[in-house]
């Protein structure tokens, strides 16, 4: 019987992360798939604040595919009252609620290897990282494409010249109902990525 | 799970036919499995002769254009908009598509799957007839009572009218033509066909025809006093005719007419002569295939019976309109053609309330267009300006004789504003007493206005001063303005006055070269086109045209032209003041088409930076022609 040296080293993660991480070993032949994602937030410290809900899209061959979708509403437990005529989403709201592992369990199943798109994309990461911390596991491992990056690239703008969302639907004519529901957002930014992806012709 | 991204797409759908027949749960699980597309403009959705895609499309946003490609040109077909259905074609056949659809500007596309949507449609005769009538009939939305709809289909039936040369489409021809029988008198015969107005009649036994008998042979035989006028018909006419088969399509039936030397053939059942007669097709009728366009057009509304008949030829002149822009075809050109077609249906509309009324008018009489109508720069649908002028007649048959030209023109407006043509909101109408009158009355008023010009009698002039004759008898318009130009002639206070408000207008730009736009109102931040750049270009035209003694020009671009002839010195100066003209003139028409408006305000976020400059570019002539007024007709001190 031969000794394992490594096996205390590499860690025991849990069935859905290494099937998680099983995604990103398979061959990439596939059509290459975006997901574009919102959370809404208790506020915006990443380490304080929690995630209220998630929304995402999924995007391929330079169409929104409106059945690939997800969207999970979380059980809060920092709430910040404050925020909540921002987002709308009430401690007791009519939404089926679940826990946080559960829901991050969910994204990670629904995101798959997918490039990750959305608004100021990398506060969003690191909210989904924070909670997968919490999970004790790693952190996510897909590429991730900004939409405010990505029109500064269009312009030219400098690095720290940032634009809000609403600011860019303006721009680009993107009607702007169900603005901050966590689908919503994700799915006008989804728009919004279609149009600075031809631009961009990339 | 809930899905509020499909929601949205339910939300937008339930609005529009055929999805309004579906129940919310329905139109819900459909929008679940639709895709969004992002169509940059000039973006292609699909290309004639793609295979089907296994989906159809509705668009969101934006506007899609549907054309197809002839003489390695792409002709518009129709144009979709919010809302409207495309690509409907997999539903019904297997081949291709025929058409092309092309992004006109930035949209966004819901793809739905044929095969999601396949159920419903069996399930719901409502959504089924809907589709099926749109794809068979090609008339757009076939709920829409006015036939201005929406929907398209992809079904294509070349009909003359839709597109431009299809050669190796069936022709169109005339069915159930008018036949006569052998023992017919001739001179029976060629009253028939001169009040039918047709130039040939086909010569049937037991409905199968045995010859024809066309211009030509009237001219040939019976003018020439080959044969007496009272022969039967058969004495003179050709034979045998020769029959085609329905189907035909416009090559082969060219080519059929050139082998037998003939210019009309006969469609019959069977193809035989020995079968019955079921149409004729002309030379003419090949001519109006290829070139669908103004011909048919003024055929059209010639022919026209009631104000349905002559709105449709409008609503056609739209697309010619379009197309003409697409082909980059000059705008003057486009000015012209569409001006023919207005002053055709203008005619018809008159002649049609004259037969109307019963009875013929009580005196000569002209029916004239005034302001842009009379300066036939109408390209779009504005408001109807026209007046009325007649004879002279015994102070005790005035005011009946004027009652019936009101009368008229009452029920001429009334067609023109079914037709499309808005009533004037000034009043500027032939209806209006004011504006029906006689001779010698239209010349006192166009006296006092020149004598002595005011505020509100320059605004009359600059109205009144650009008219054009439509109808009636042409002599009492030129008396008109035999008299304009004897009062104006070497008249420097109506000069002055008519100057002073030609520069009311100044040239558009701000010290900045910046545009000056609306600071407030309804169209606050937009560009009045009409009121900065286009009004002074025309009041300069009438101005120096008046000043000059031309007479019977009122188009703006001919004004600059004649100028330029007459003044060579100043030559460049109108030369480039009528390109501005046709450049603005053709921004307005295409932002009118694509707004469906009168295309008055621009909204400069809008345009492409090359379109900016090309505008103000064009505002550079507006500030030359404003000097060269300023110095002739010494205004510095004036105003």
């Amino acid at each position: 019987m031969k000794f394992n040296w490594f096996k205390k080293i590499v860690k025991d993660y849990p069935k859905f992360w290494e099937t998680y991480l099983s995604y990103f070993n398979e061959n990439q032949s596939k059509e290459k798939r975006y997901v574009v994602f919102d959370c809404e937030t208790t506020g915006l410290d990443y380490k304080s604040d929690r995630i209220l809900s998630i929304g995402a899209v999924a995007i391929q061959n330079n169409q929104i595919i409106v059945g690939d979708f997800m969207e999970v509403f979380l059980q809060q437990d920092v709430f910040k009252p404050e925020s909540v005529p921002i987002h709308g989403i009430l401690r007791e709201g009519k939404e089926e609620k679940i826990v946080e592992a559960e829901a991050v369990i969910r994204f990670l199943d629904f995101i798959k290897d997918a490039t990750l798109i959305g608004h100021h994309v990398d506060f969003d990461i690191e909210m989904i990282n924070q909670a997968l911390n919490r999970l004790d596991v790693g952190k996510l491992q897909n590429q991730a494409m900004d939409t405010d990056i990505m029109y500064q690239k269009l312009k030219y703008l400098p690095q720290e010249q940032h634009s809000s969302l609403d600011e860019l639907c303006d721009i680009y004519k993107i009607k702007k109902s169900d603005r901050h529901t966590a689908s919503g957002d994700a799915f006008i930014t989804g728009l919004l990525f279609l149009k600075l992806k031809r631009k961009l012709e990339i | 799970m809930k899905n509020p991204i499909a929601e949205r797409i339910t939300d937008f759908l339930k609005h529009y036919p055929p999805f309004s027949s579906l129940s919310y749960l329905n139109l819900l699980e459909i929008a679940k499995t639709c895709q969004v597309i992002y169509l940059e403009k000039n973006q292609t959705l699909f290309k004639i002769n793609d295979a089907t895609h296994s989906f159809f499309y509705v668009v969101a946003s934006g506007a899609v254009g549907l054309s197809v490609t002839s003489d390695a040109d792409d002709v518009l077909i129709d144009k979709c908009d919010e809302g409207d259905i495309l690509g409907l074609r997999p539903f019904f056949a297997k081949n291709n598509y025929l058409m092309t659809a092309k992004a006109r500007e930035e949209s966004i596309i819901y793809a739905i799957p044929i095969e999601t949507f396949k159920p419903y449609v069996i399930a719901n005769p409502e959504v089924l007839s809907f589709l099926l009538e749109s794809f068979a009939s090609n008339t757009r939305n076939p709920y829409d009572k006015n036939n201005k709809g929406k929907l398209i289909s992809e079904n294509v039936i070349y009909n003359d009218q839709s597109s431009e040369i299809q050669y190796y489409q069936p022709i169109k021809y005339t069915s159930n033509p008018i036949t006569a029988s052998p023992n017919d008198v001739v001179k029976f015969v060629a009253q028939t066909m001169s009040s039918s107005k047709i130039g040939s009649m086909i010569i049937h036994e037991n409905r199968k025809p045995i010859g024809i008998v066309t211009d030509k042979d009237l001219r040939s035989k019976i003018a020439t006093g080959l044969y007496s006028i009272d022969v039967t018909i058969d004495k003179i006419m050709s034979s045998p005719v020769i029959t085609v088969a329905d189907n035909l399509s416009i090559a082969e039936a060219q080519i059929i007419m050139l082998k037998n030397n003939v210019s009309h053939l006969c469609v019959t059942k069977d193809g035989s002569t020995d079968s019955e007669i079921t149409g004729i097709i002309t030379e003419h009728d090949i001519v109006v295939a290829q070139a669908n366009n103004p011909g048919v057009l003024l055929k059209q509304s010639k022919r026209a019976q009631k104000s349905a008949d002559l709105k449709e030829v409008r609503e056609k002149l739209a697309d010619l309109i379009q197309h003409s822009l697409d082909k980059n075809v000059p705008i003057n050109h486009i000015g012209s053609i569409v001006g023919e077609i207005n002053l055709a249906i203008t005619k018809r509309a008159i002649e049609l309330a004259i037969e109307k009324i019963g009875t013929p008018p009580p005196a000569q009489f002209a029916w004239m267009n005034i302001g842009s109508q009379g300066r036939k720069e109408q390209l779009l649908l504005t408001d109807q300006d026209n007046a009325i002028v007649f004879e002279d007649v015994p102070e005790d048959k005035y005011d009946t004789v004027k009652q019936y030209f009101i009368e008229l023109a009452e029920k001429v407006t009334k067609t023109l504003n079914k037709v499309g043509y808005e009533y004037c909101p000034a009043e500027m109408m032939a209806s209006n007493p004011l504006w029906c009158k006689s001779v010698s009355d239209w010349q006192n008023q166009f006296k006092g206005w020149i004598t002595a010009p005011g505020e509100k009698g320059i605004l009359m002039c600059t109205i009144f001063f650009d008219y054009d004759f439509v109808y009636g008898n042409e002599t009492l318009v030129d008396a008109i303005t035999k008299t304009i130009h004897e009062e104006t002639h070497e008249n420097q206070l109506f000069f002055a006055y008519l100057g002073a408000d030609a520069l009311k207008n100044p040239p558009p730009l701000g010290f900045f070269r910046q545009f000056l736009v609306e600071s407030d109102g309804e169209h606050k931040d937009t560009f009045d086109l009409k009121g900065r750049a286009l009004m002074p270009l025309i009041d300069a035209a009438r101005i120096l045209s008046l000043s000059k003694g031309i007479k019977n020009t009122a188009n703006t671009i001919s004004r600059y032209a004649k100028l330029a002839e007459l003044e060579p010195q100043n030559a460049p100066i109108y030369e480039a003041c009528g390109d501005a003209f046709a450049e603005l003139l053709k921004f307005r028409t295409e932002e009118g088409l694509k707004s469906e408006s009168d295309g008055r305000y621009l909204n400069l976020s809008e345009l492409s930076k090359l379109d900016k400059v090309k505008l103000k570019n064009d505002f550079q002539p507006i500030n030359d022609i404003q000097e060269v007024i300023k110095n002739r007709f010494q205004l510095t001190y004036f105003t």
